[in-house]
Formats: structure tokens, sequence, C-alpha cells
């Protein structure tokens, strides 16, 4: 709806003090959709042109500019092969490559890491992060909430549309520890005693799993199940993740 | 406008580099063998025949016109084939994604897609059109009346019935979009038939059924226009063909036509400026 490929269907919207959809903004924009296609009788460097030329840039500066976008996204060395044989990993490079071809201001990239190995991932999160340096507003659209973790400066939570949470990630530390037990003889009666200090338990062969609030309540738990004459092997406190908040936020299962 | 020529490049380049082109003249070079043959034989059967230069004219013509028809219809169905995936297709592959999304109004996407298949088209047409003449020439010295007419008829034809799958395909998805092109192109094709046939038979019925077939796409119309410019009075009148002279379309048919283009146009402009992507 942004990009105005999806027509509002009330209230309004702007980008670069645009009102949403606007052709001429769209020159500072860059867009990776999450399913993209592209020619595949085209070169690399021919969709990089292509797409440099309805962006308005000039025959010079796509000359100078597609041999750095190509090194940036690491395919060089395809640079003259048809996409027709193209892995998915590589289109999703030159994807991001036509996003970023003519420097735009603001870069919406949906699910930019799909299709990717480790490596690619890295290359990914360093394109972004040098978008950033430049100055470039990059919007990351994943599930991947390990990656937006890794990545972003800020996340919002959006669900059926709704945006439901907003987070600053440099200052994110989450007020909470998910806590796996691994113990044997646990009495129902100690099970029921943990309710004082969570409401999130579930138990499941010999594994114990619930969420606090606070580290401080730690000890207090581990010294309440062993008086309770339960034999603890391991107990295995762990921050909170972006994930587990989440899962939080939306719910558990919320069909997106 | 420049988002036009971009898009009109990369049409033509499509159509070059995917061969699109080139398999549609290795067809009508196929034809065209096929056409050279028949009226080498023709030639050669007439030869030592006690014949006068009427009758020879006339089965002459008569040929060529049947070498232009088939081109025509050659012309039509390449049109119909190599556009109908380029909107449609791009839209449900979600290649227009990265596309639309640059800055250039959607509808010069529609229109640099658009003069590109006019430009591959054109040149197709007049490659046939002039390579049917050139064989029909060399074999027998036969030459069509306006050609020039004739061939801008023609490929007026074809240009209506890329914006009939330029039009669909802003609805519907490749396959559905062939078929409805195919589907009013043979109600055409039926119409031209019926008003001929009517022409003899006098039927106000048939009349009136060949005319509303016309209306509905008038592409037909524009061949037997171009028919009619092609041939003498004489020629025409004297057989019952797609070619013959017994149904003529007006000037008037022709700016219909025209006036049908530039309709339909401006609906799959509108349209494909609102539709989601």
């Amino acid at each position: 709806m942004l990009l105005g490929l999806v027509r509002p269907t009330g209230g309004e919207a702007t980008v670069l003090g645009a009102p949403a959809g606007d052709v001429t903004v769209r020159r500072r924009i860059g867009f990776l959709p999450e399913d993209f296609r592209f020619y595949d009788w085209l070169t690399a460097s021919e969709l990089l042109r292509f797409h440099g030329r309805l962006c308005g840039m000039s025959e010079g500066k796509l000359q100078q500019r597609i041999p750095d976008v190509l090194e940036l996204v690491g395919i060089s060395v395809h640079a003259d092969r048809r996409l027709r044989g193209f892995s998915k990993g590589m289109l999703q490079r030159l994807g991001l490559g036509q996003a970023l071809i003519h420097e735009p201001d603001i870069i919406f990239l949906d699910e930019p890491t799909s299709g990717l190995d480790p490596m690619g991932r890295r290359m990914v999160r360093d394109v972004i992060r040098a978008q950033r340096d430049r100055g470039a507003t990059v919007f990351l659209n994943s599930h991947l909430l390990s990656e937006i973790e890794v990545t972003c400066d800020r996340v919002a939570f959006i669900k059926d549309g709704e945006l439901v949470a907003e987070q600053e990630l440099k200052t994110f530390s989450p007020d909470g520890f998910r806590v796996t037990v691994h113990a044997a003889n646990v009495s129902p009666e100690a099970l029921a005693g943990l309710s004082r200090w969570t409401s999130t338990l579930s138990a499941a062969a010999g594994a114990l799993s619930f969420g606090v609030t606070s580290k401080d309540v730690l000890p207090d738990i581990l010294r309440y199940l062993v008086n309770s004459g339960a034999d603890v092997f391991r107990f295995t406190p762990e921050p909170l993740s972006l994930e587990d908040l989440f899962v939080k936020l939306v719910g558990e299962d919320c069909g997106l | 406008m420049r988002g036009i020529w971009v898009m009109a490049g990369i049409t033509l380049r499509e159509a070059a580099r995917r061969k699109i082109l080139w398999t549609a003249l290795l067809a009508a070079t196929l034809l065209l063998a096929v056409f050279a043959i028949a009226l080498r034989l023709q030639v050669l059967e007439f030869q030592g025949r006690p014949m006068s230069p009427f009758v020879r004219y006339q089965v002459e013509s008569g040929m060529l016109m049947v070498g232009l028809y088939t081109c025509d219809l050659l012309a039509v169905v390449m049109t119909i084939l190599t556009s109908i995936d380029t909107l449609a297709g791009e839209i449900s592959s979600g290649t227009i994604h990265a596309i639309a999304t640059k800055p250039i109004a959607r509808w010069q996407i529609f229109a640099g897609k658009f003069l590109g298949f006019t430009g591959m088209i054109t040149a197709f047409v007049a490659i046939t059109f002039a390579g049917t003449i050139g064989v029909a020439y060399a074999a027998t010295g036969v030459l069509p009346e306006h050609p020039l007419h004739g061939f801008v008829l023609i490929t007026l034809e074809c240009i209506l019935v890329l914006a009939l799958t330029f039009l669909l395909g802003t609805w519907f998805s490749t396959l559905t979009n062939g078929v409805l092109a195919l589907g009013i192109q043979g109600v055409a094709f039926m119409g031209g038939w019926l008003e001929q046939v009517s022409g003899f038979s006098q039927s106000g019925h048939i009349v009136t059924l060949g005319v509303i077939s016309s209306l509905i796409l008038p592409s037909e119309s524009l061949w037997r226009r171009a028919a009619y410019v092609m041939q003498t009075p004489m020629a025409g009148s004297l057989s019952f063909s797609p070619f013959a002279n017994v149904s003529i379309p007006s000037v008037t048919a022709v700016a219909y036509a025209v006036v049908y283009l530039a309709c339909m146009l401006g609906v799959a402009i509108y349209h494909f400026d609102r539709r989601d992507l």
C-alpha cells in the first residue's frame, strides 16, 4: 500500500512527505518483494540496467553503479550470466541489488534472507547496516525474529493488520526469564506450588518449563523444588528473546 | 515519458531474446514456402494450356488473396498467442511488483508494453505481407491493388486484437485471456462469413447477426475491407470466399474499429491503473 501496489480502502498515509503510492517519490524508495520474479532471459547486469533506467538513472551513472552493486551483493562473477541459470539465493542477492541500484532513502525488504545460506544472510545484514550508515531507512519485514534481533534498531509487531507493539531493540532488555528444569520425583503438590511464581507452567517427560518476571526469584524456586523432594538435574534460566516477546504479544497460534 | 520507451524497449528485447519473433517468422517462412510451391505448380499447370489472360489473371489474383488471407490469419493468431501472457502472466507471477514500484506510472507500463508489441506485430505483418506479395509477383507477375492501404488495415486489425488481449489481461489469467480472446475473435470471424453469406441469401436476419458479430469485435471487418481495396472490382466480385466483394465494410466500419480500439485501450488503462497488484 505504501508503494502503490494495493489501493487503500480508507484513511491516508504519507511516505517521505508525499501520499503513499506517489509516483515521483518512488524515485527515493527501493523495494525487494518477498515473492519476486524477474525476467529470466536477462543477464544480471541487464536487469540492474533495466531497473536503473526505470528509476531515471542516466547511462553514465549506471555504468558506474552496476559493477558496484553487483560487488555489494556478491555476484560480480555472474554479471553476464542469464538469470535462468541462477539459484534462489543468487536471485535473492540480485533482487536486493535492484532495490539498491538508485541509492534510495527508504528501502522496503520483504523477507530478504529467505533462500539464503548463512554467508548470504550475513551479507544481507552487512548491506542493511551499510545502508543505515549512509543515512537510509530500511524496513525489514520478516518472520525470522532472530534476524531482526541482530539487524534492526526498532521492531514493530503487526497482528491482523493492526500495530500491536513497538520496541527499541538497542534498549531491549526483556524483564523476564524462561526457565527449563530437568527433574525427577516432582509431586503434583510441588507443581501446584510453583503457581506462586509463574502462571505459564508446562511439564512433559521429566522437564518443566515456565516463565518468571524477575531473576531474583530463581534461587527461591530452586530451593522450593529441592525442599519438596524433587531430584533436580538441571536448572536453566534464559533471558526472554524477541520471539518470546512476539508470542507474548500476538499469542501462541496467531495464524500469521 | 522515458518509462514508456524503457518498457517498449524491454518488450521488443524480450521478443527477440526469447525467440518469439524469430519463431513466428519461421512459421511465416514455412507458409511462404508452401505458397511459393503452390504458385509454381499453378504456373506449370497453366503453361501450354489455351487460356484467356483474363481467366488467368483471375486465378492468379485469387491465389495471391489466398496467400494474403493466410498471412492475415497467421498474424492475428500470433498476436493473440504472443501477447496474452505479457500483463496477465506478470501480474500472477509477481514480476510486476518490482516494476510497478519504480517511479513509473502504471499507464506508462501499459503503454510501453503495448507500443513494444505494436512494433513487433507491425514488423511481422510487414515482413509476411511483403514476402507474400514478393513471392506472388516473382511467380506470376500479379500485384495487389493498393497494397499499402491493405497493409495498414491488416496491421490495424492485429493492433485491435492486441488491445483486446491487453484489456482482458488486466482482468484475467493468461489461460482465460487466451480462451476469451480466441473466442471473441472466433465470433468476429463468423460475423464476417455471415455477412458474406447474407450477400447471397439476402436474409435480413443473417445480416443482422453478422453485423452484431462484427460490432462485438470489428477485426474481421478490417480484413474484408483490406481484401476489397487490394483487388480489382471484377476479381473481388467473382467468388464466394473471405475476400469476395459481397458485403464490403464501409469507411464508417473502419472508423468504428479505430474508436473501438481507443475505447478498449482507455478501459484497459483505467482498470490496470486502479486494480491491486
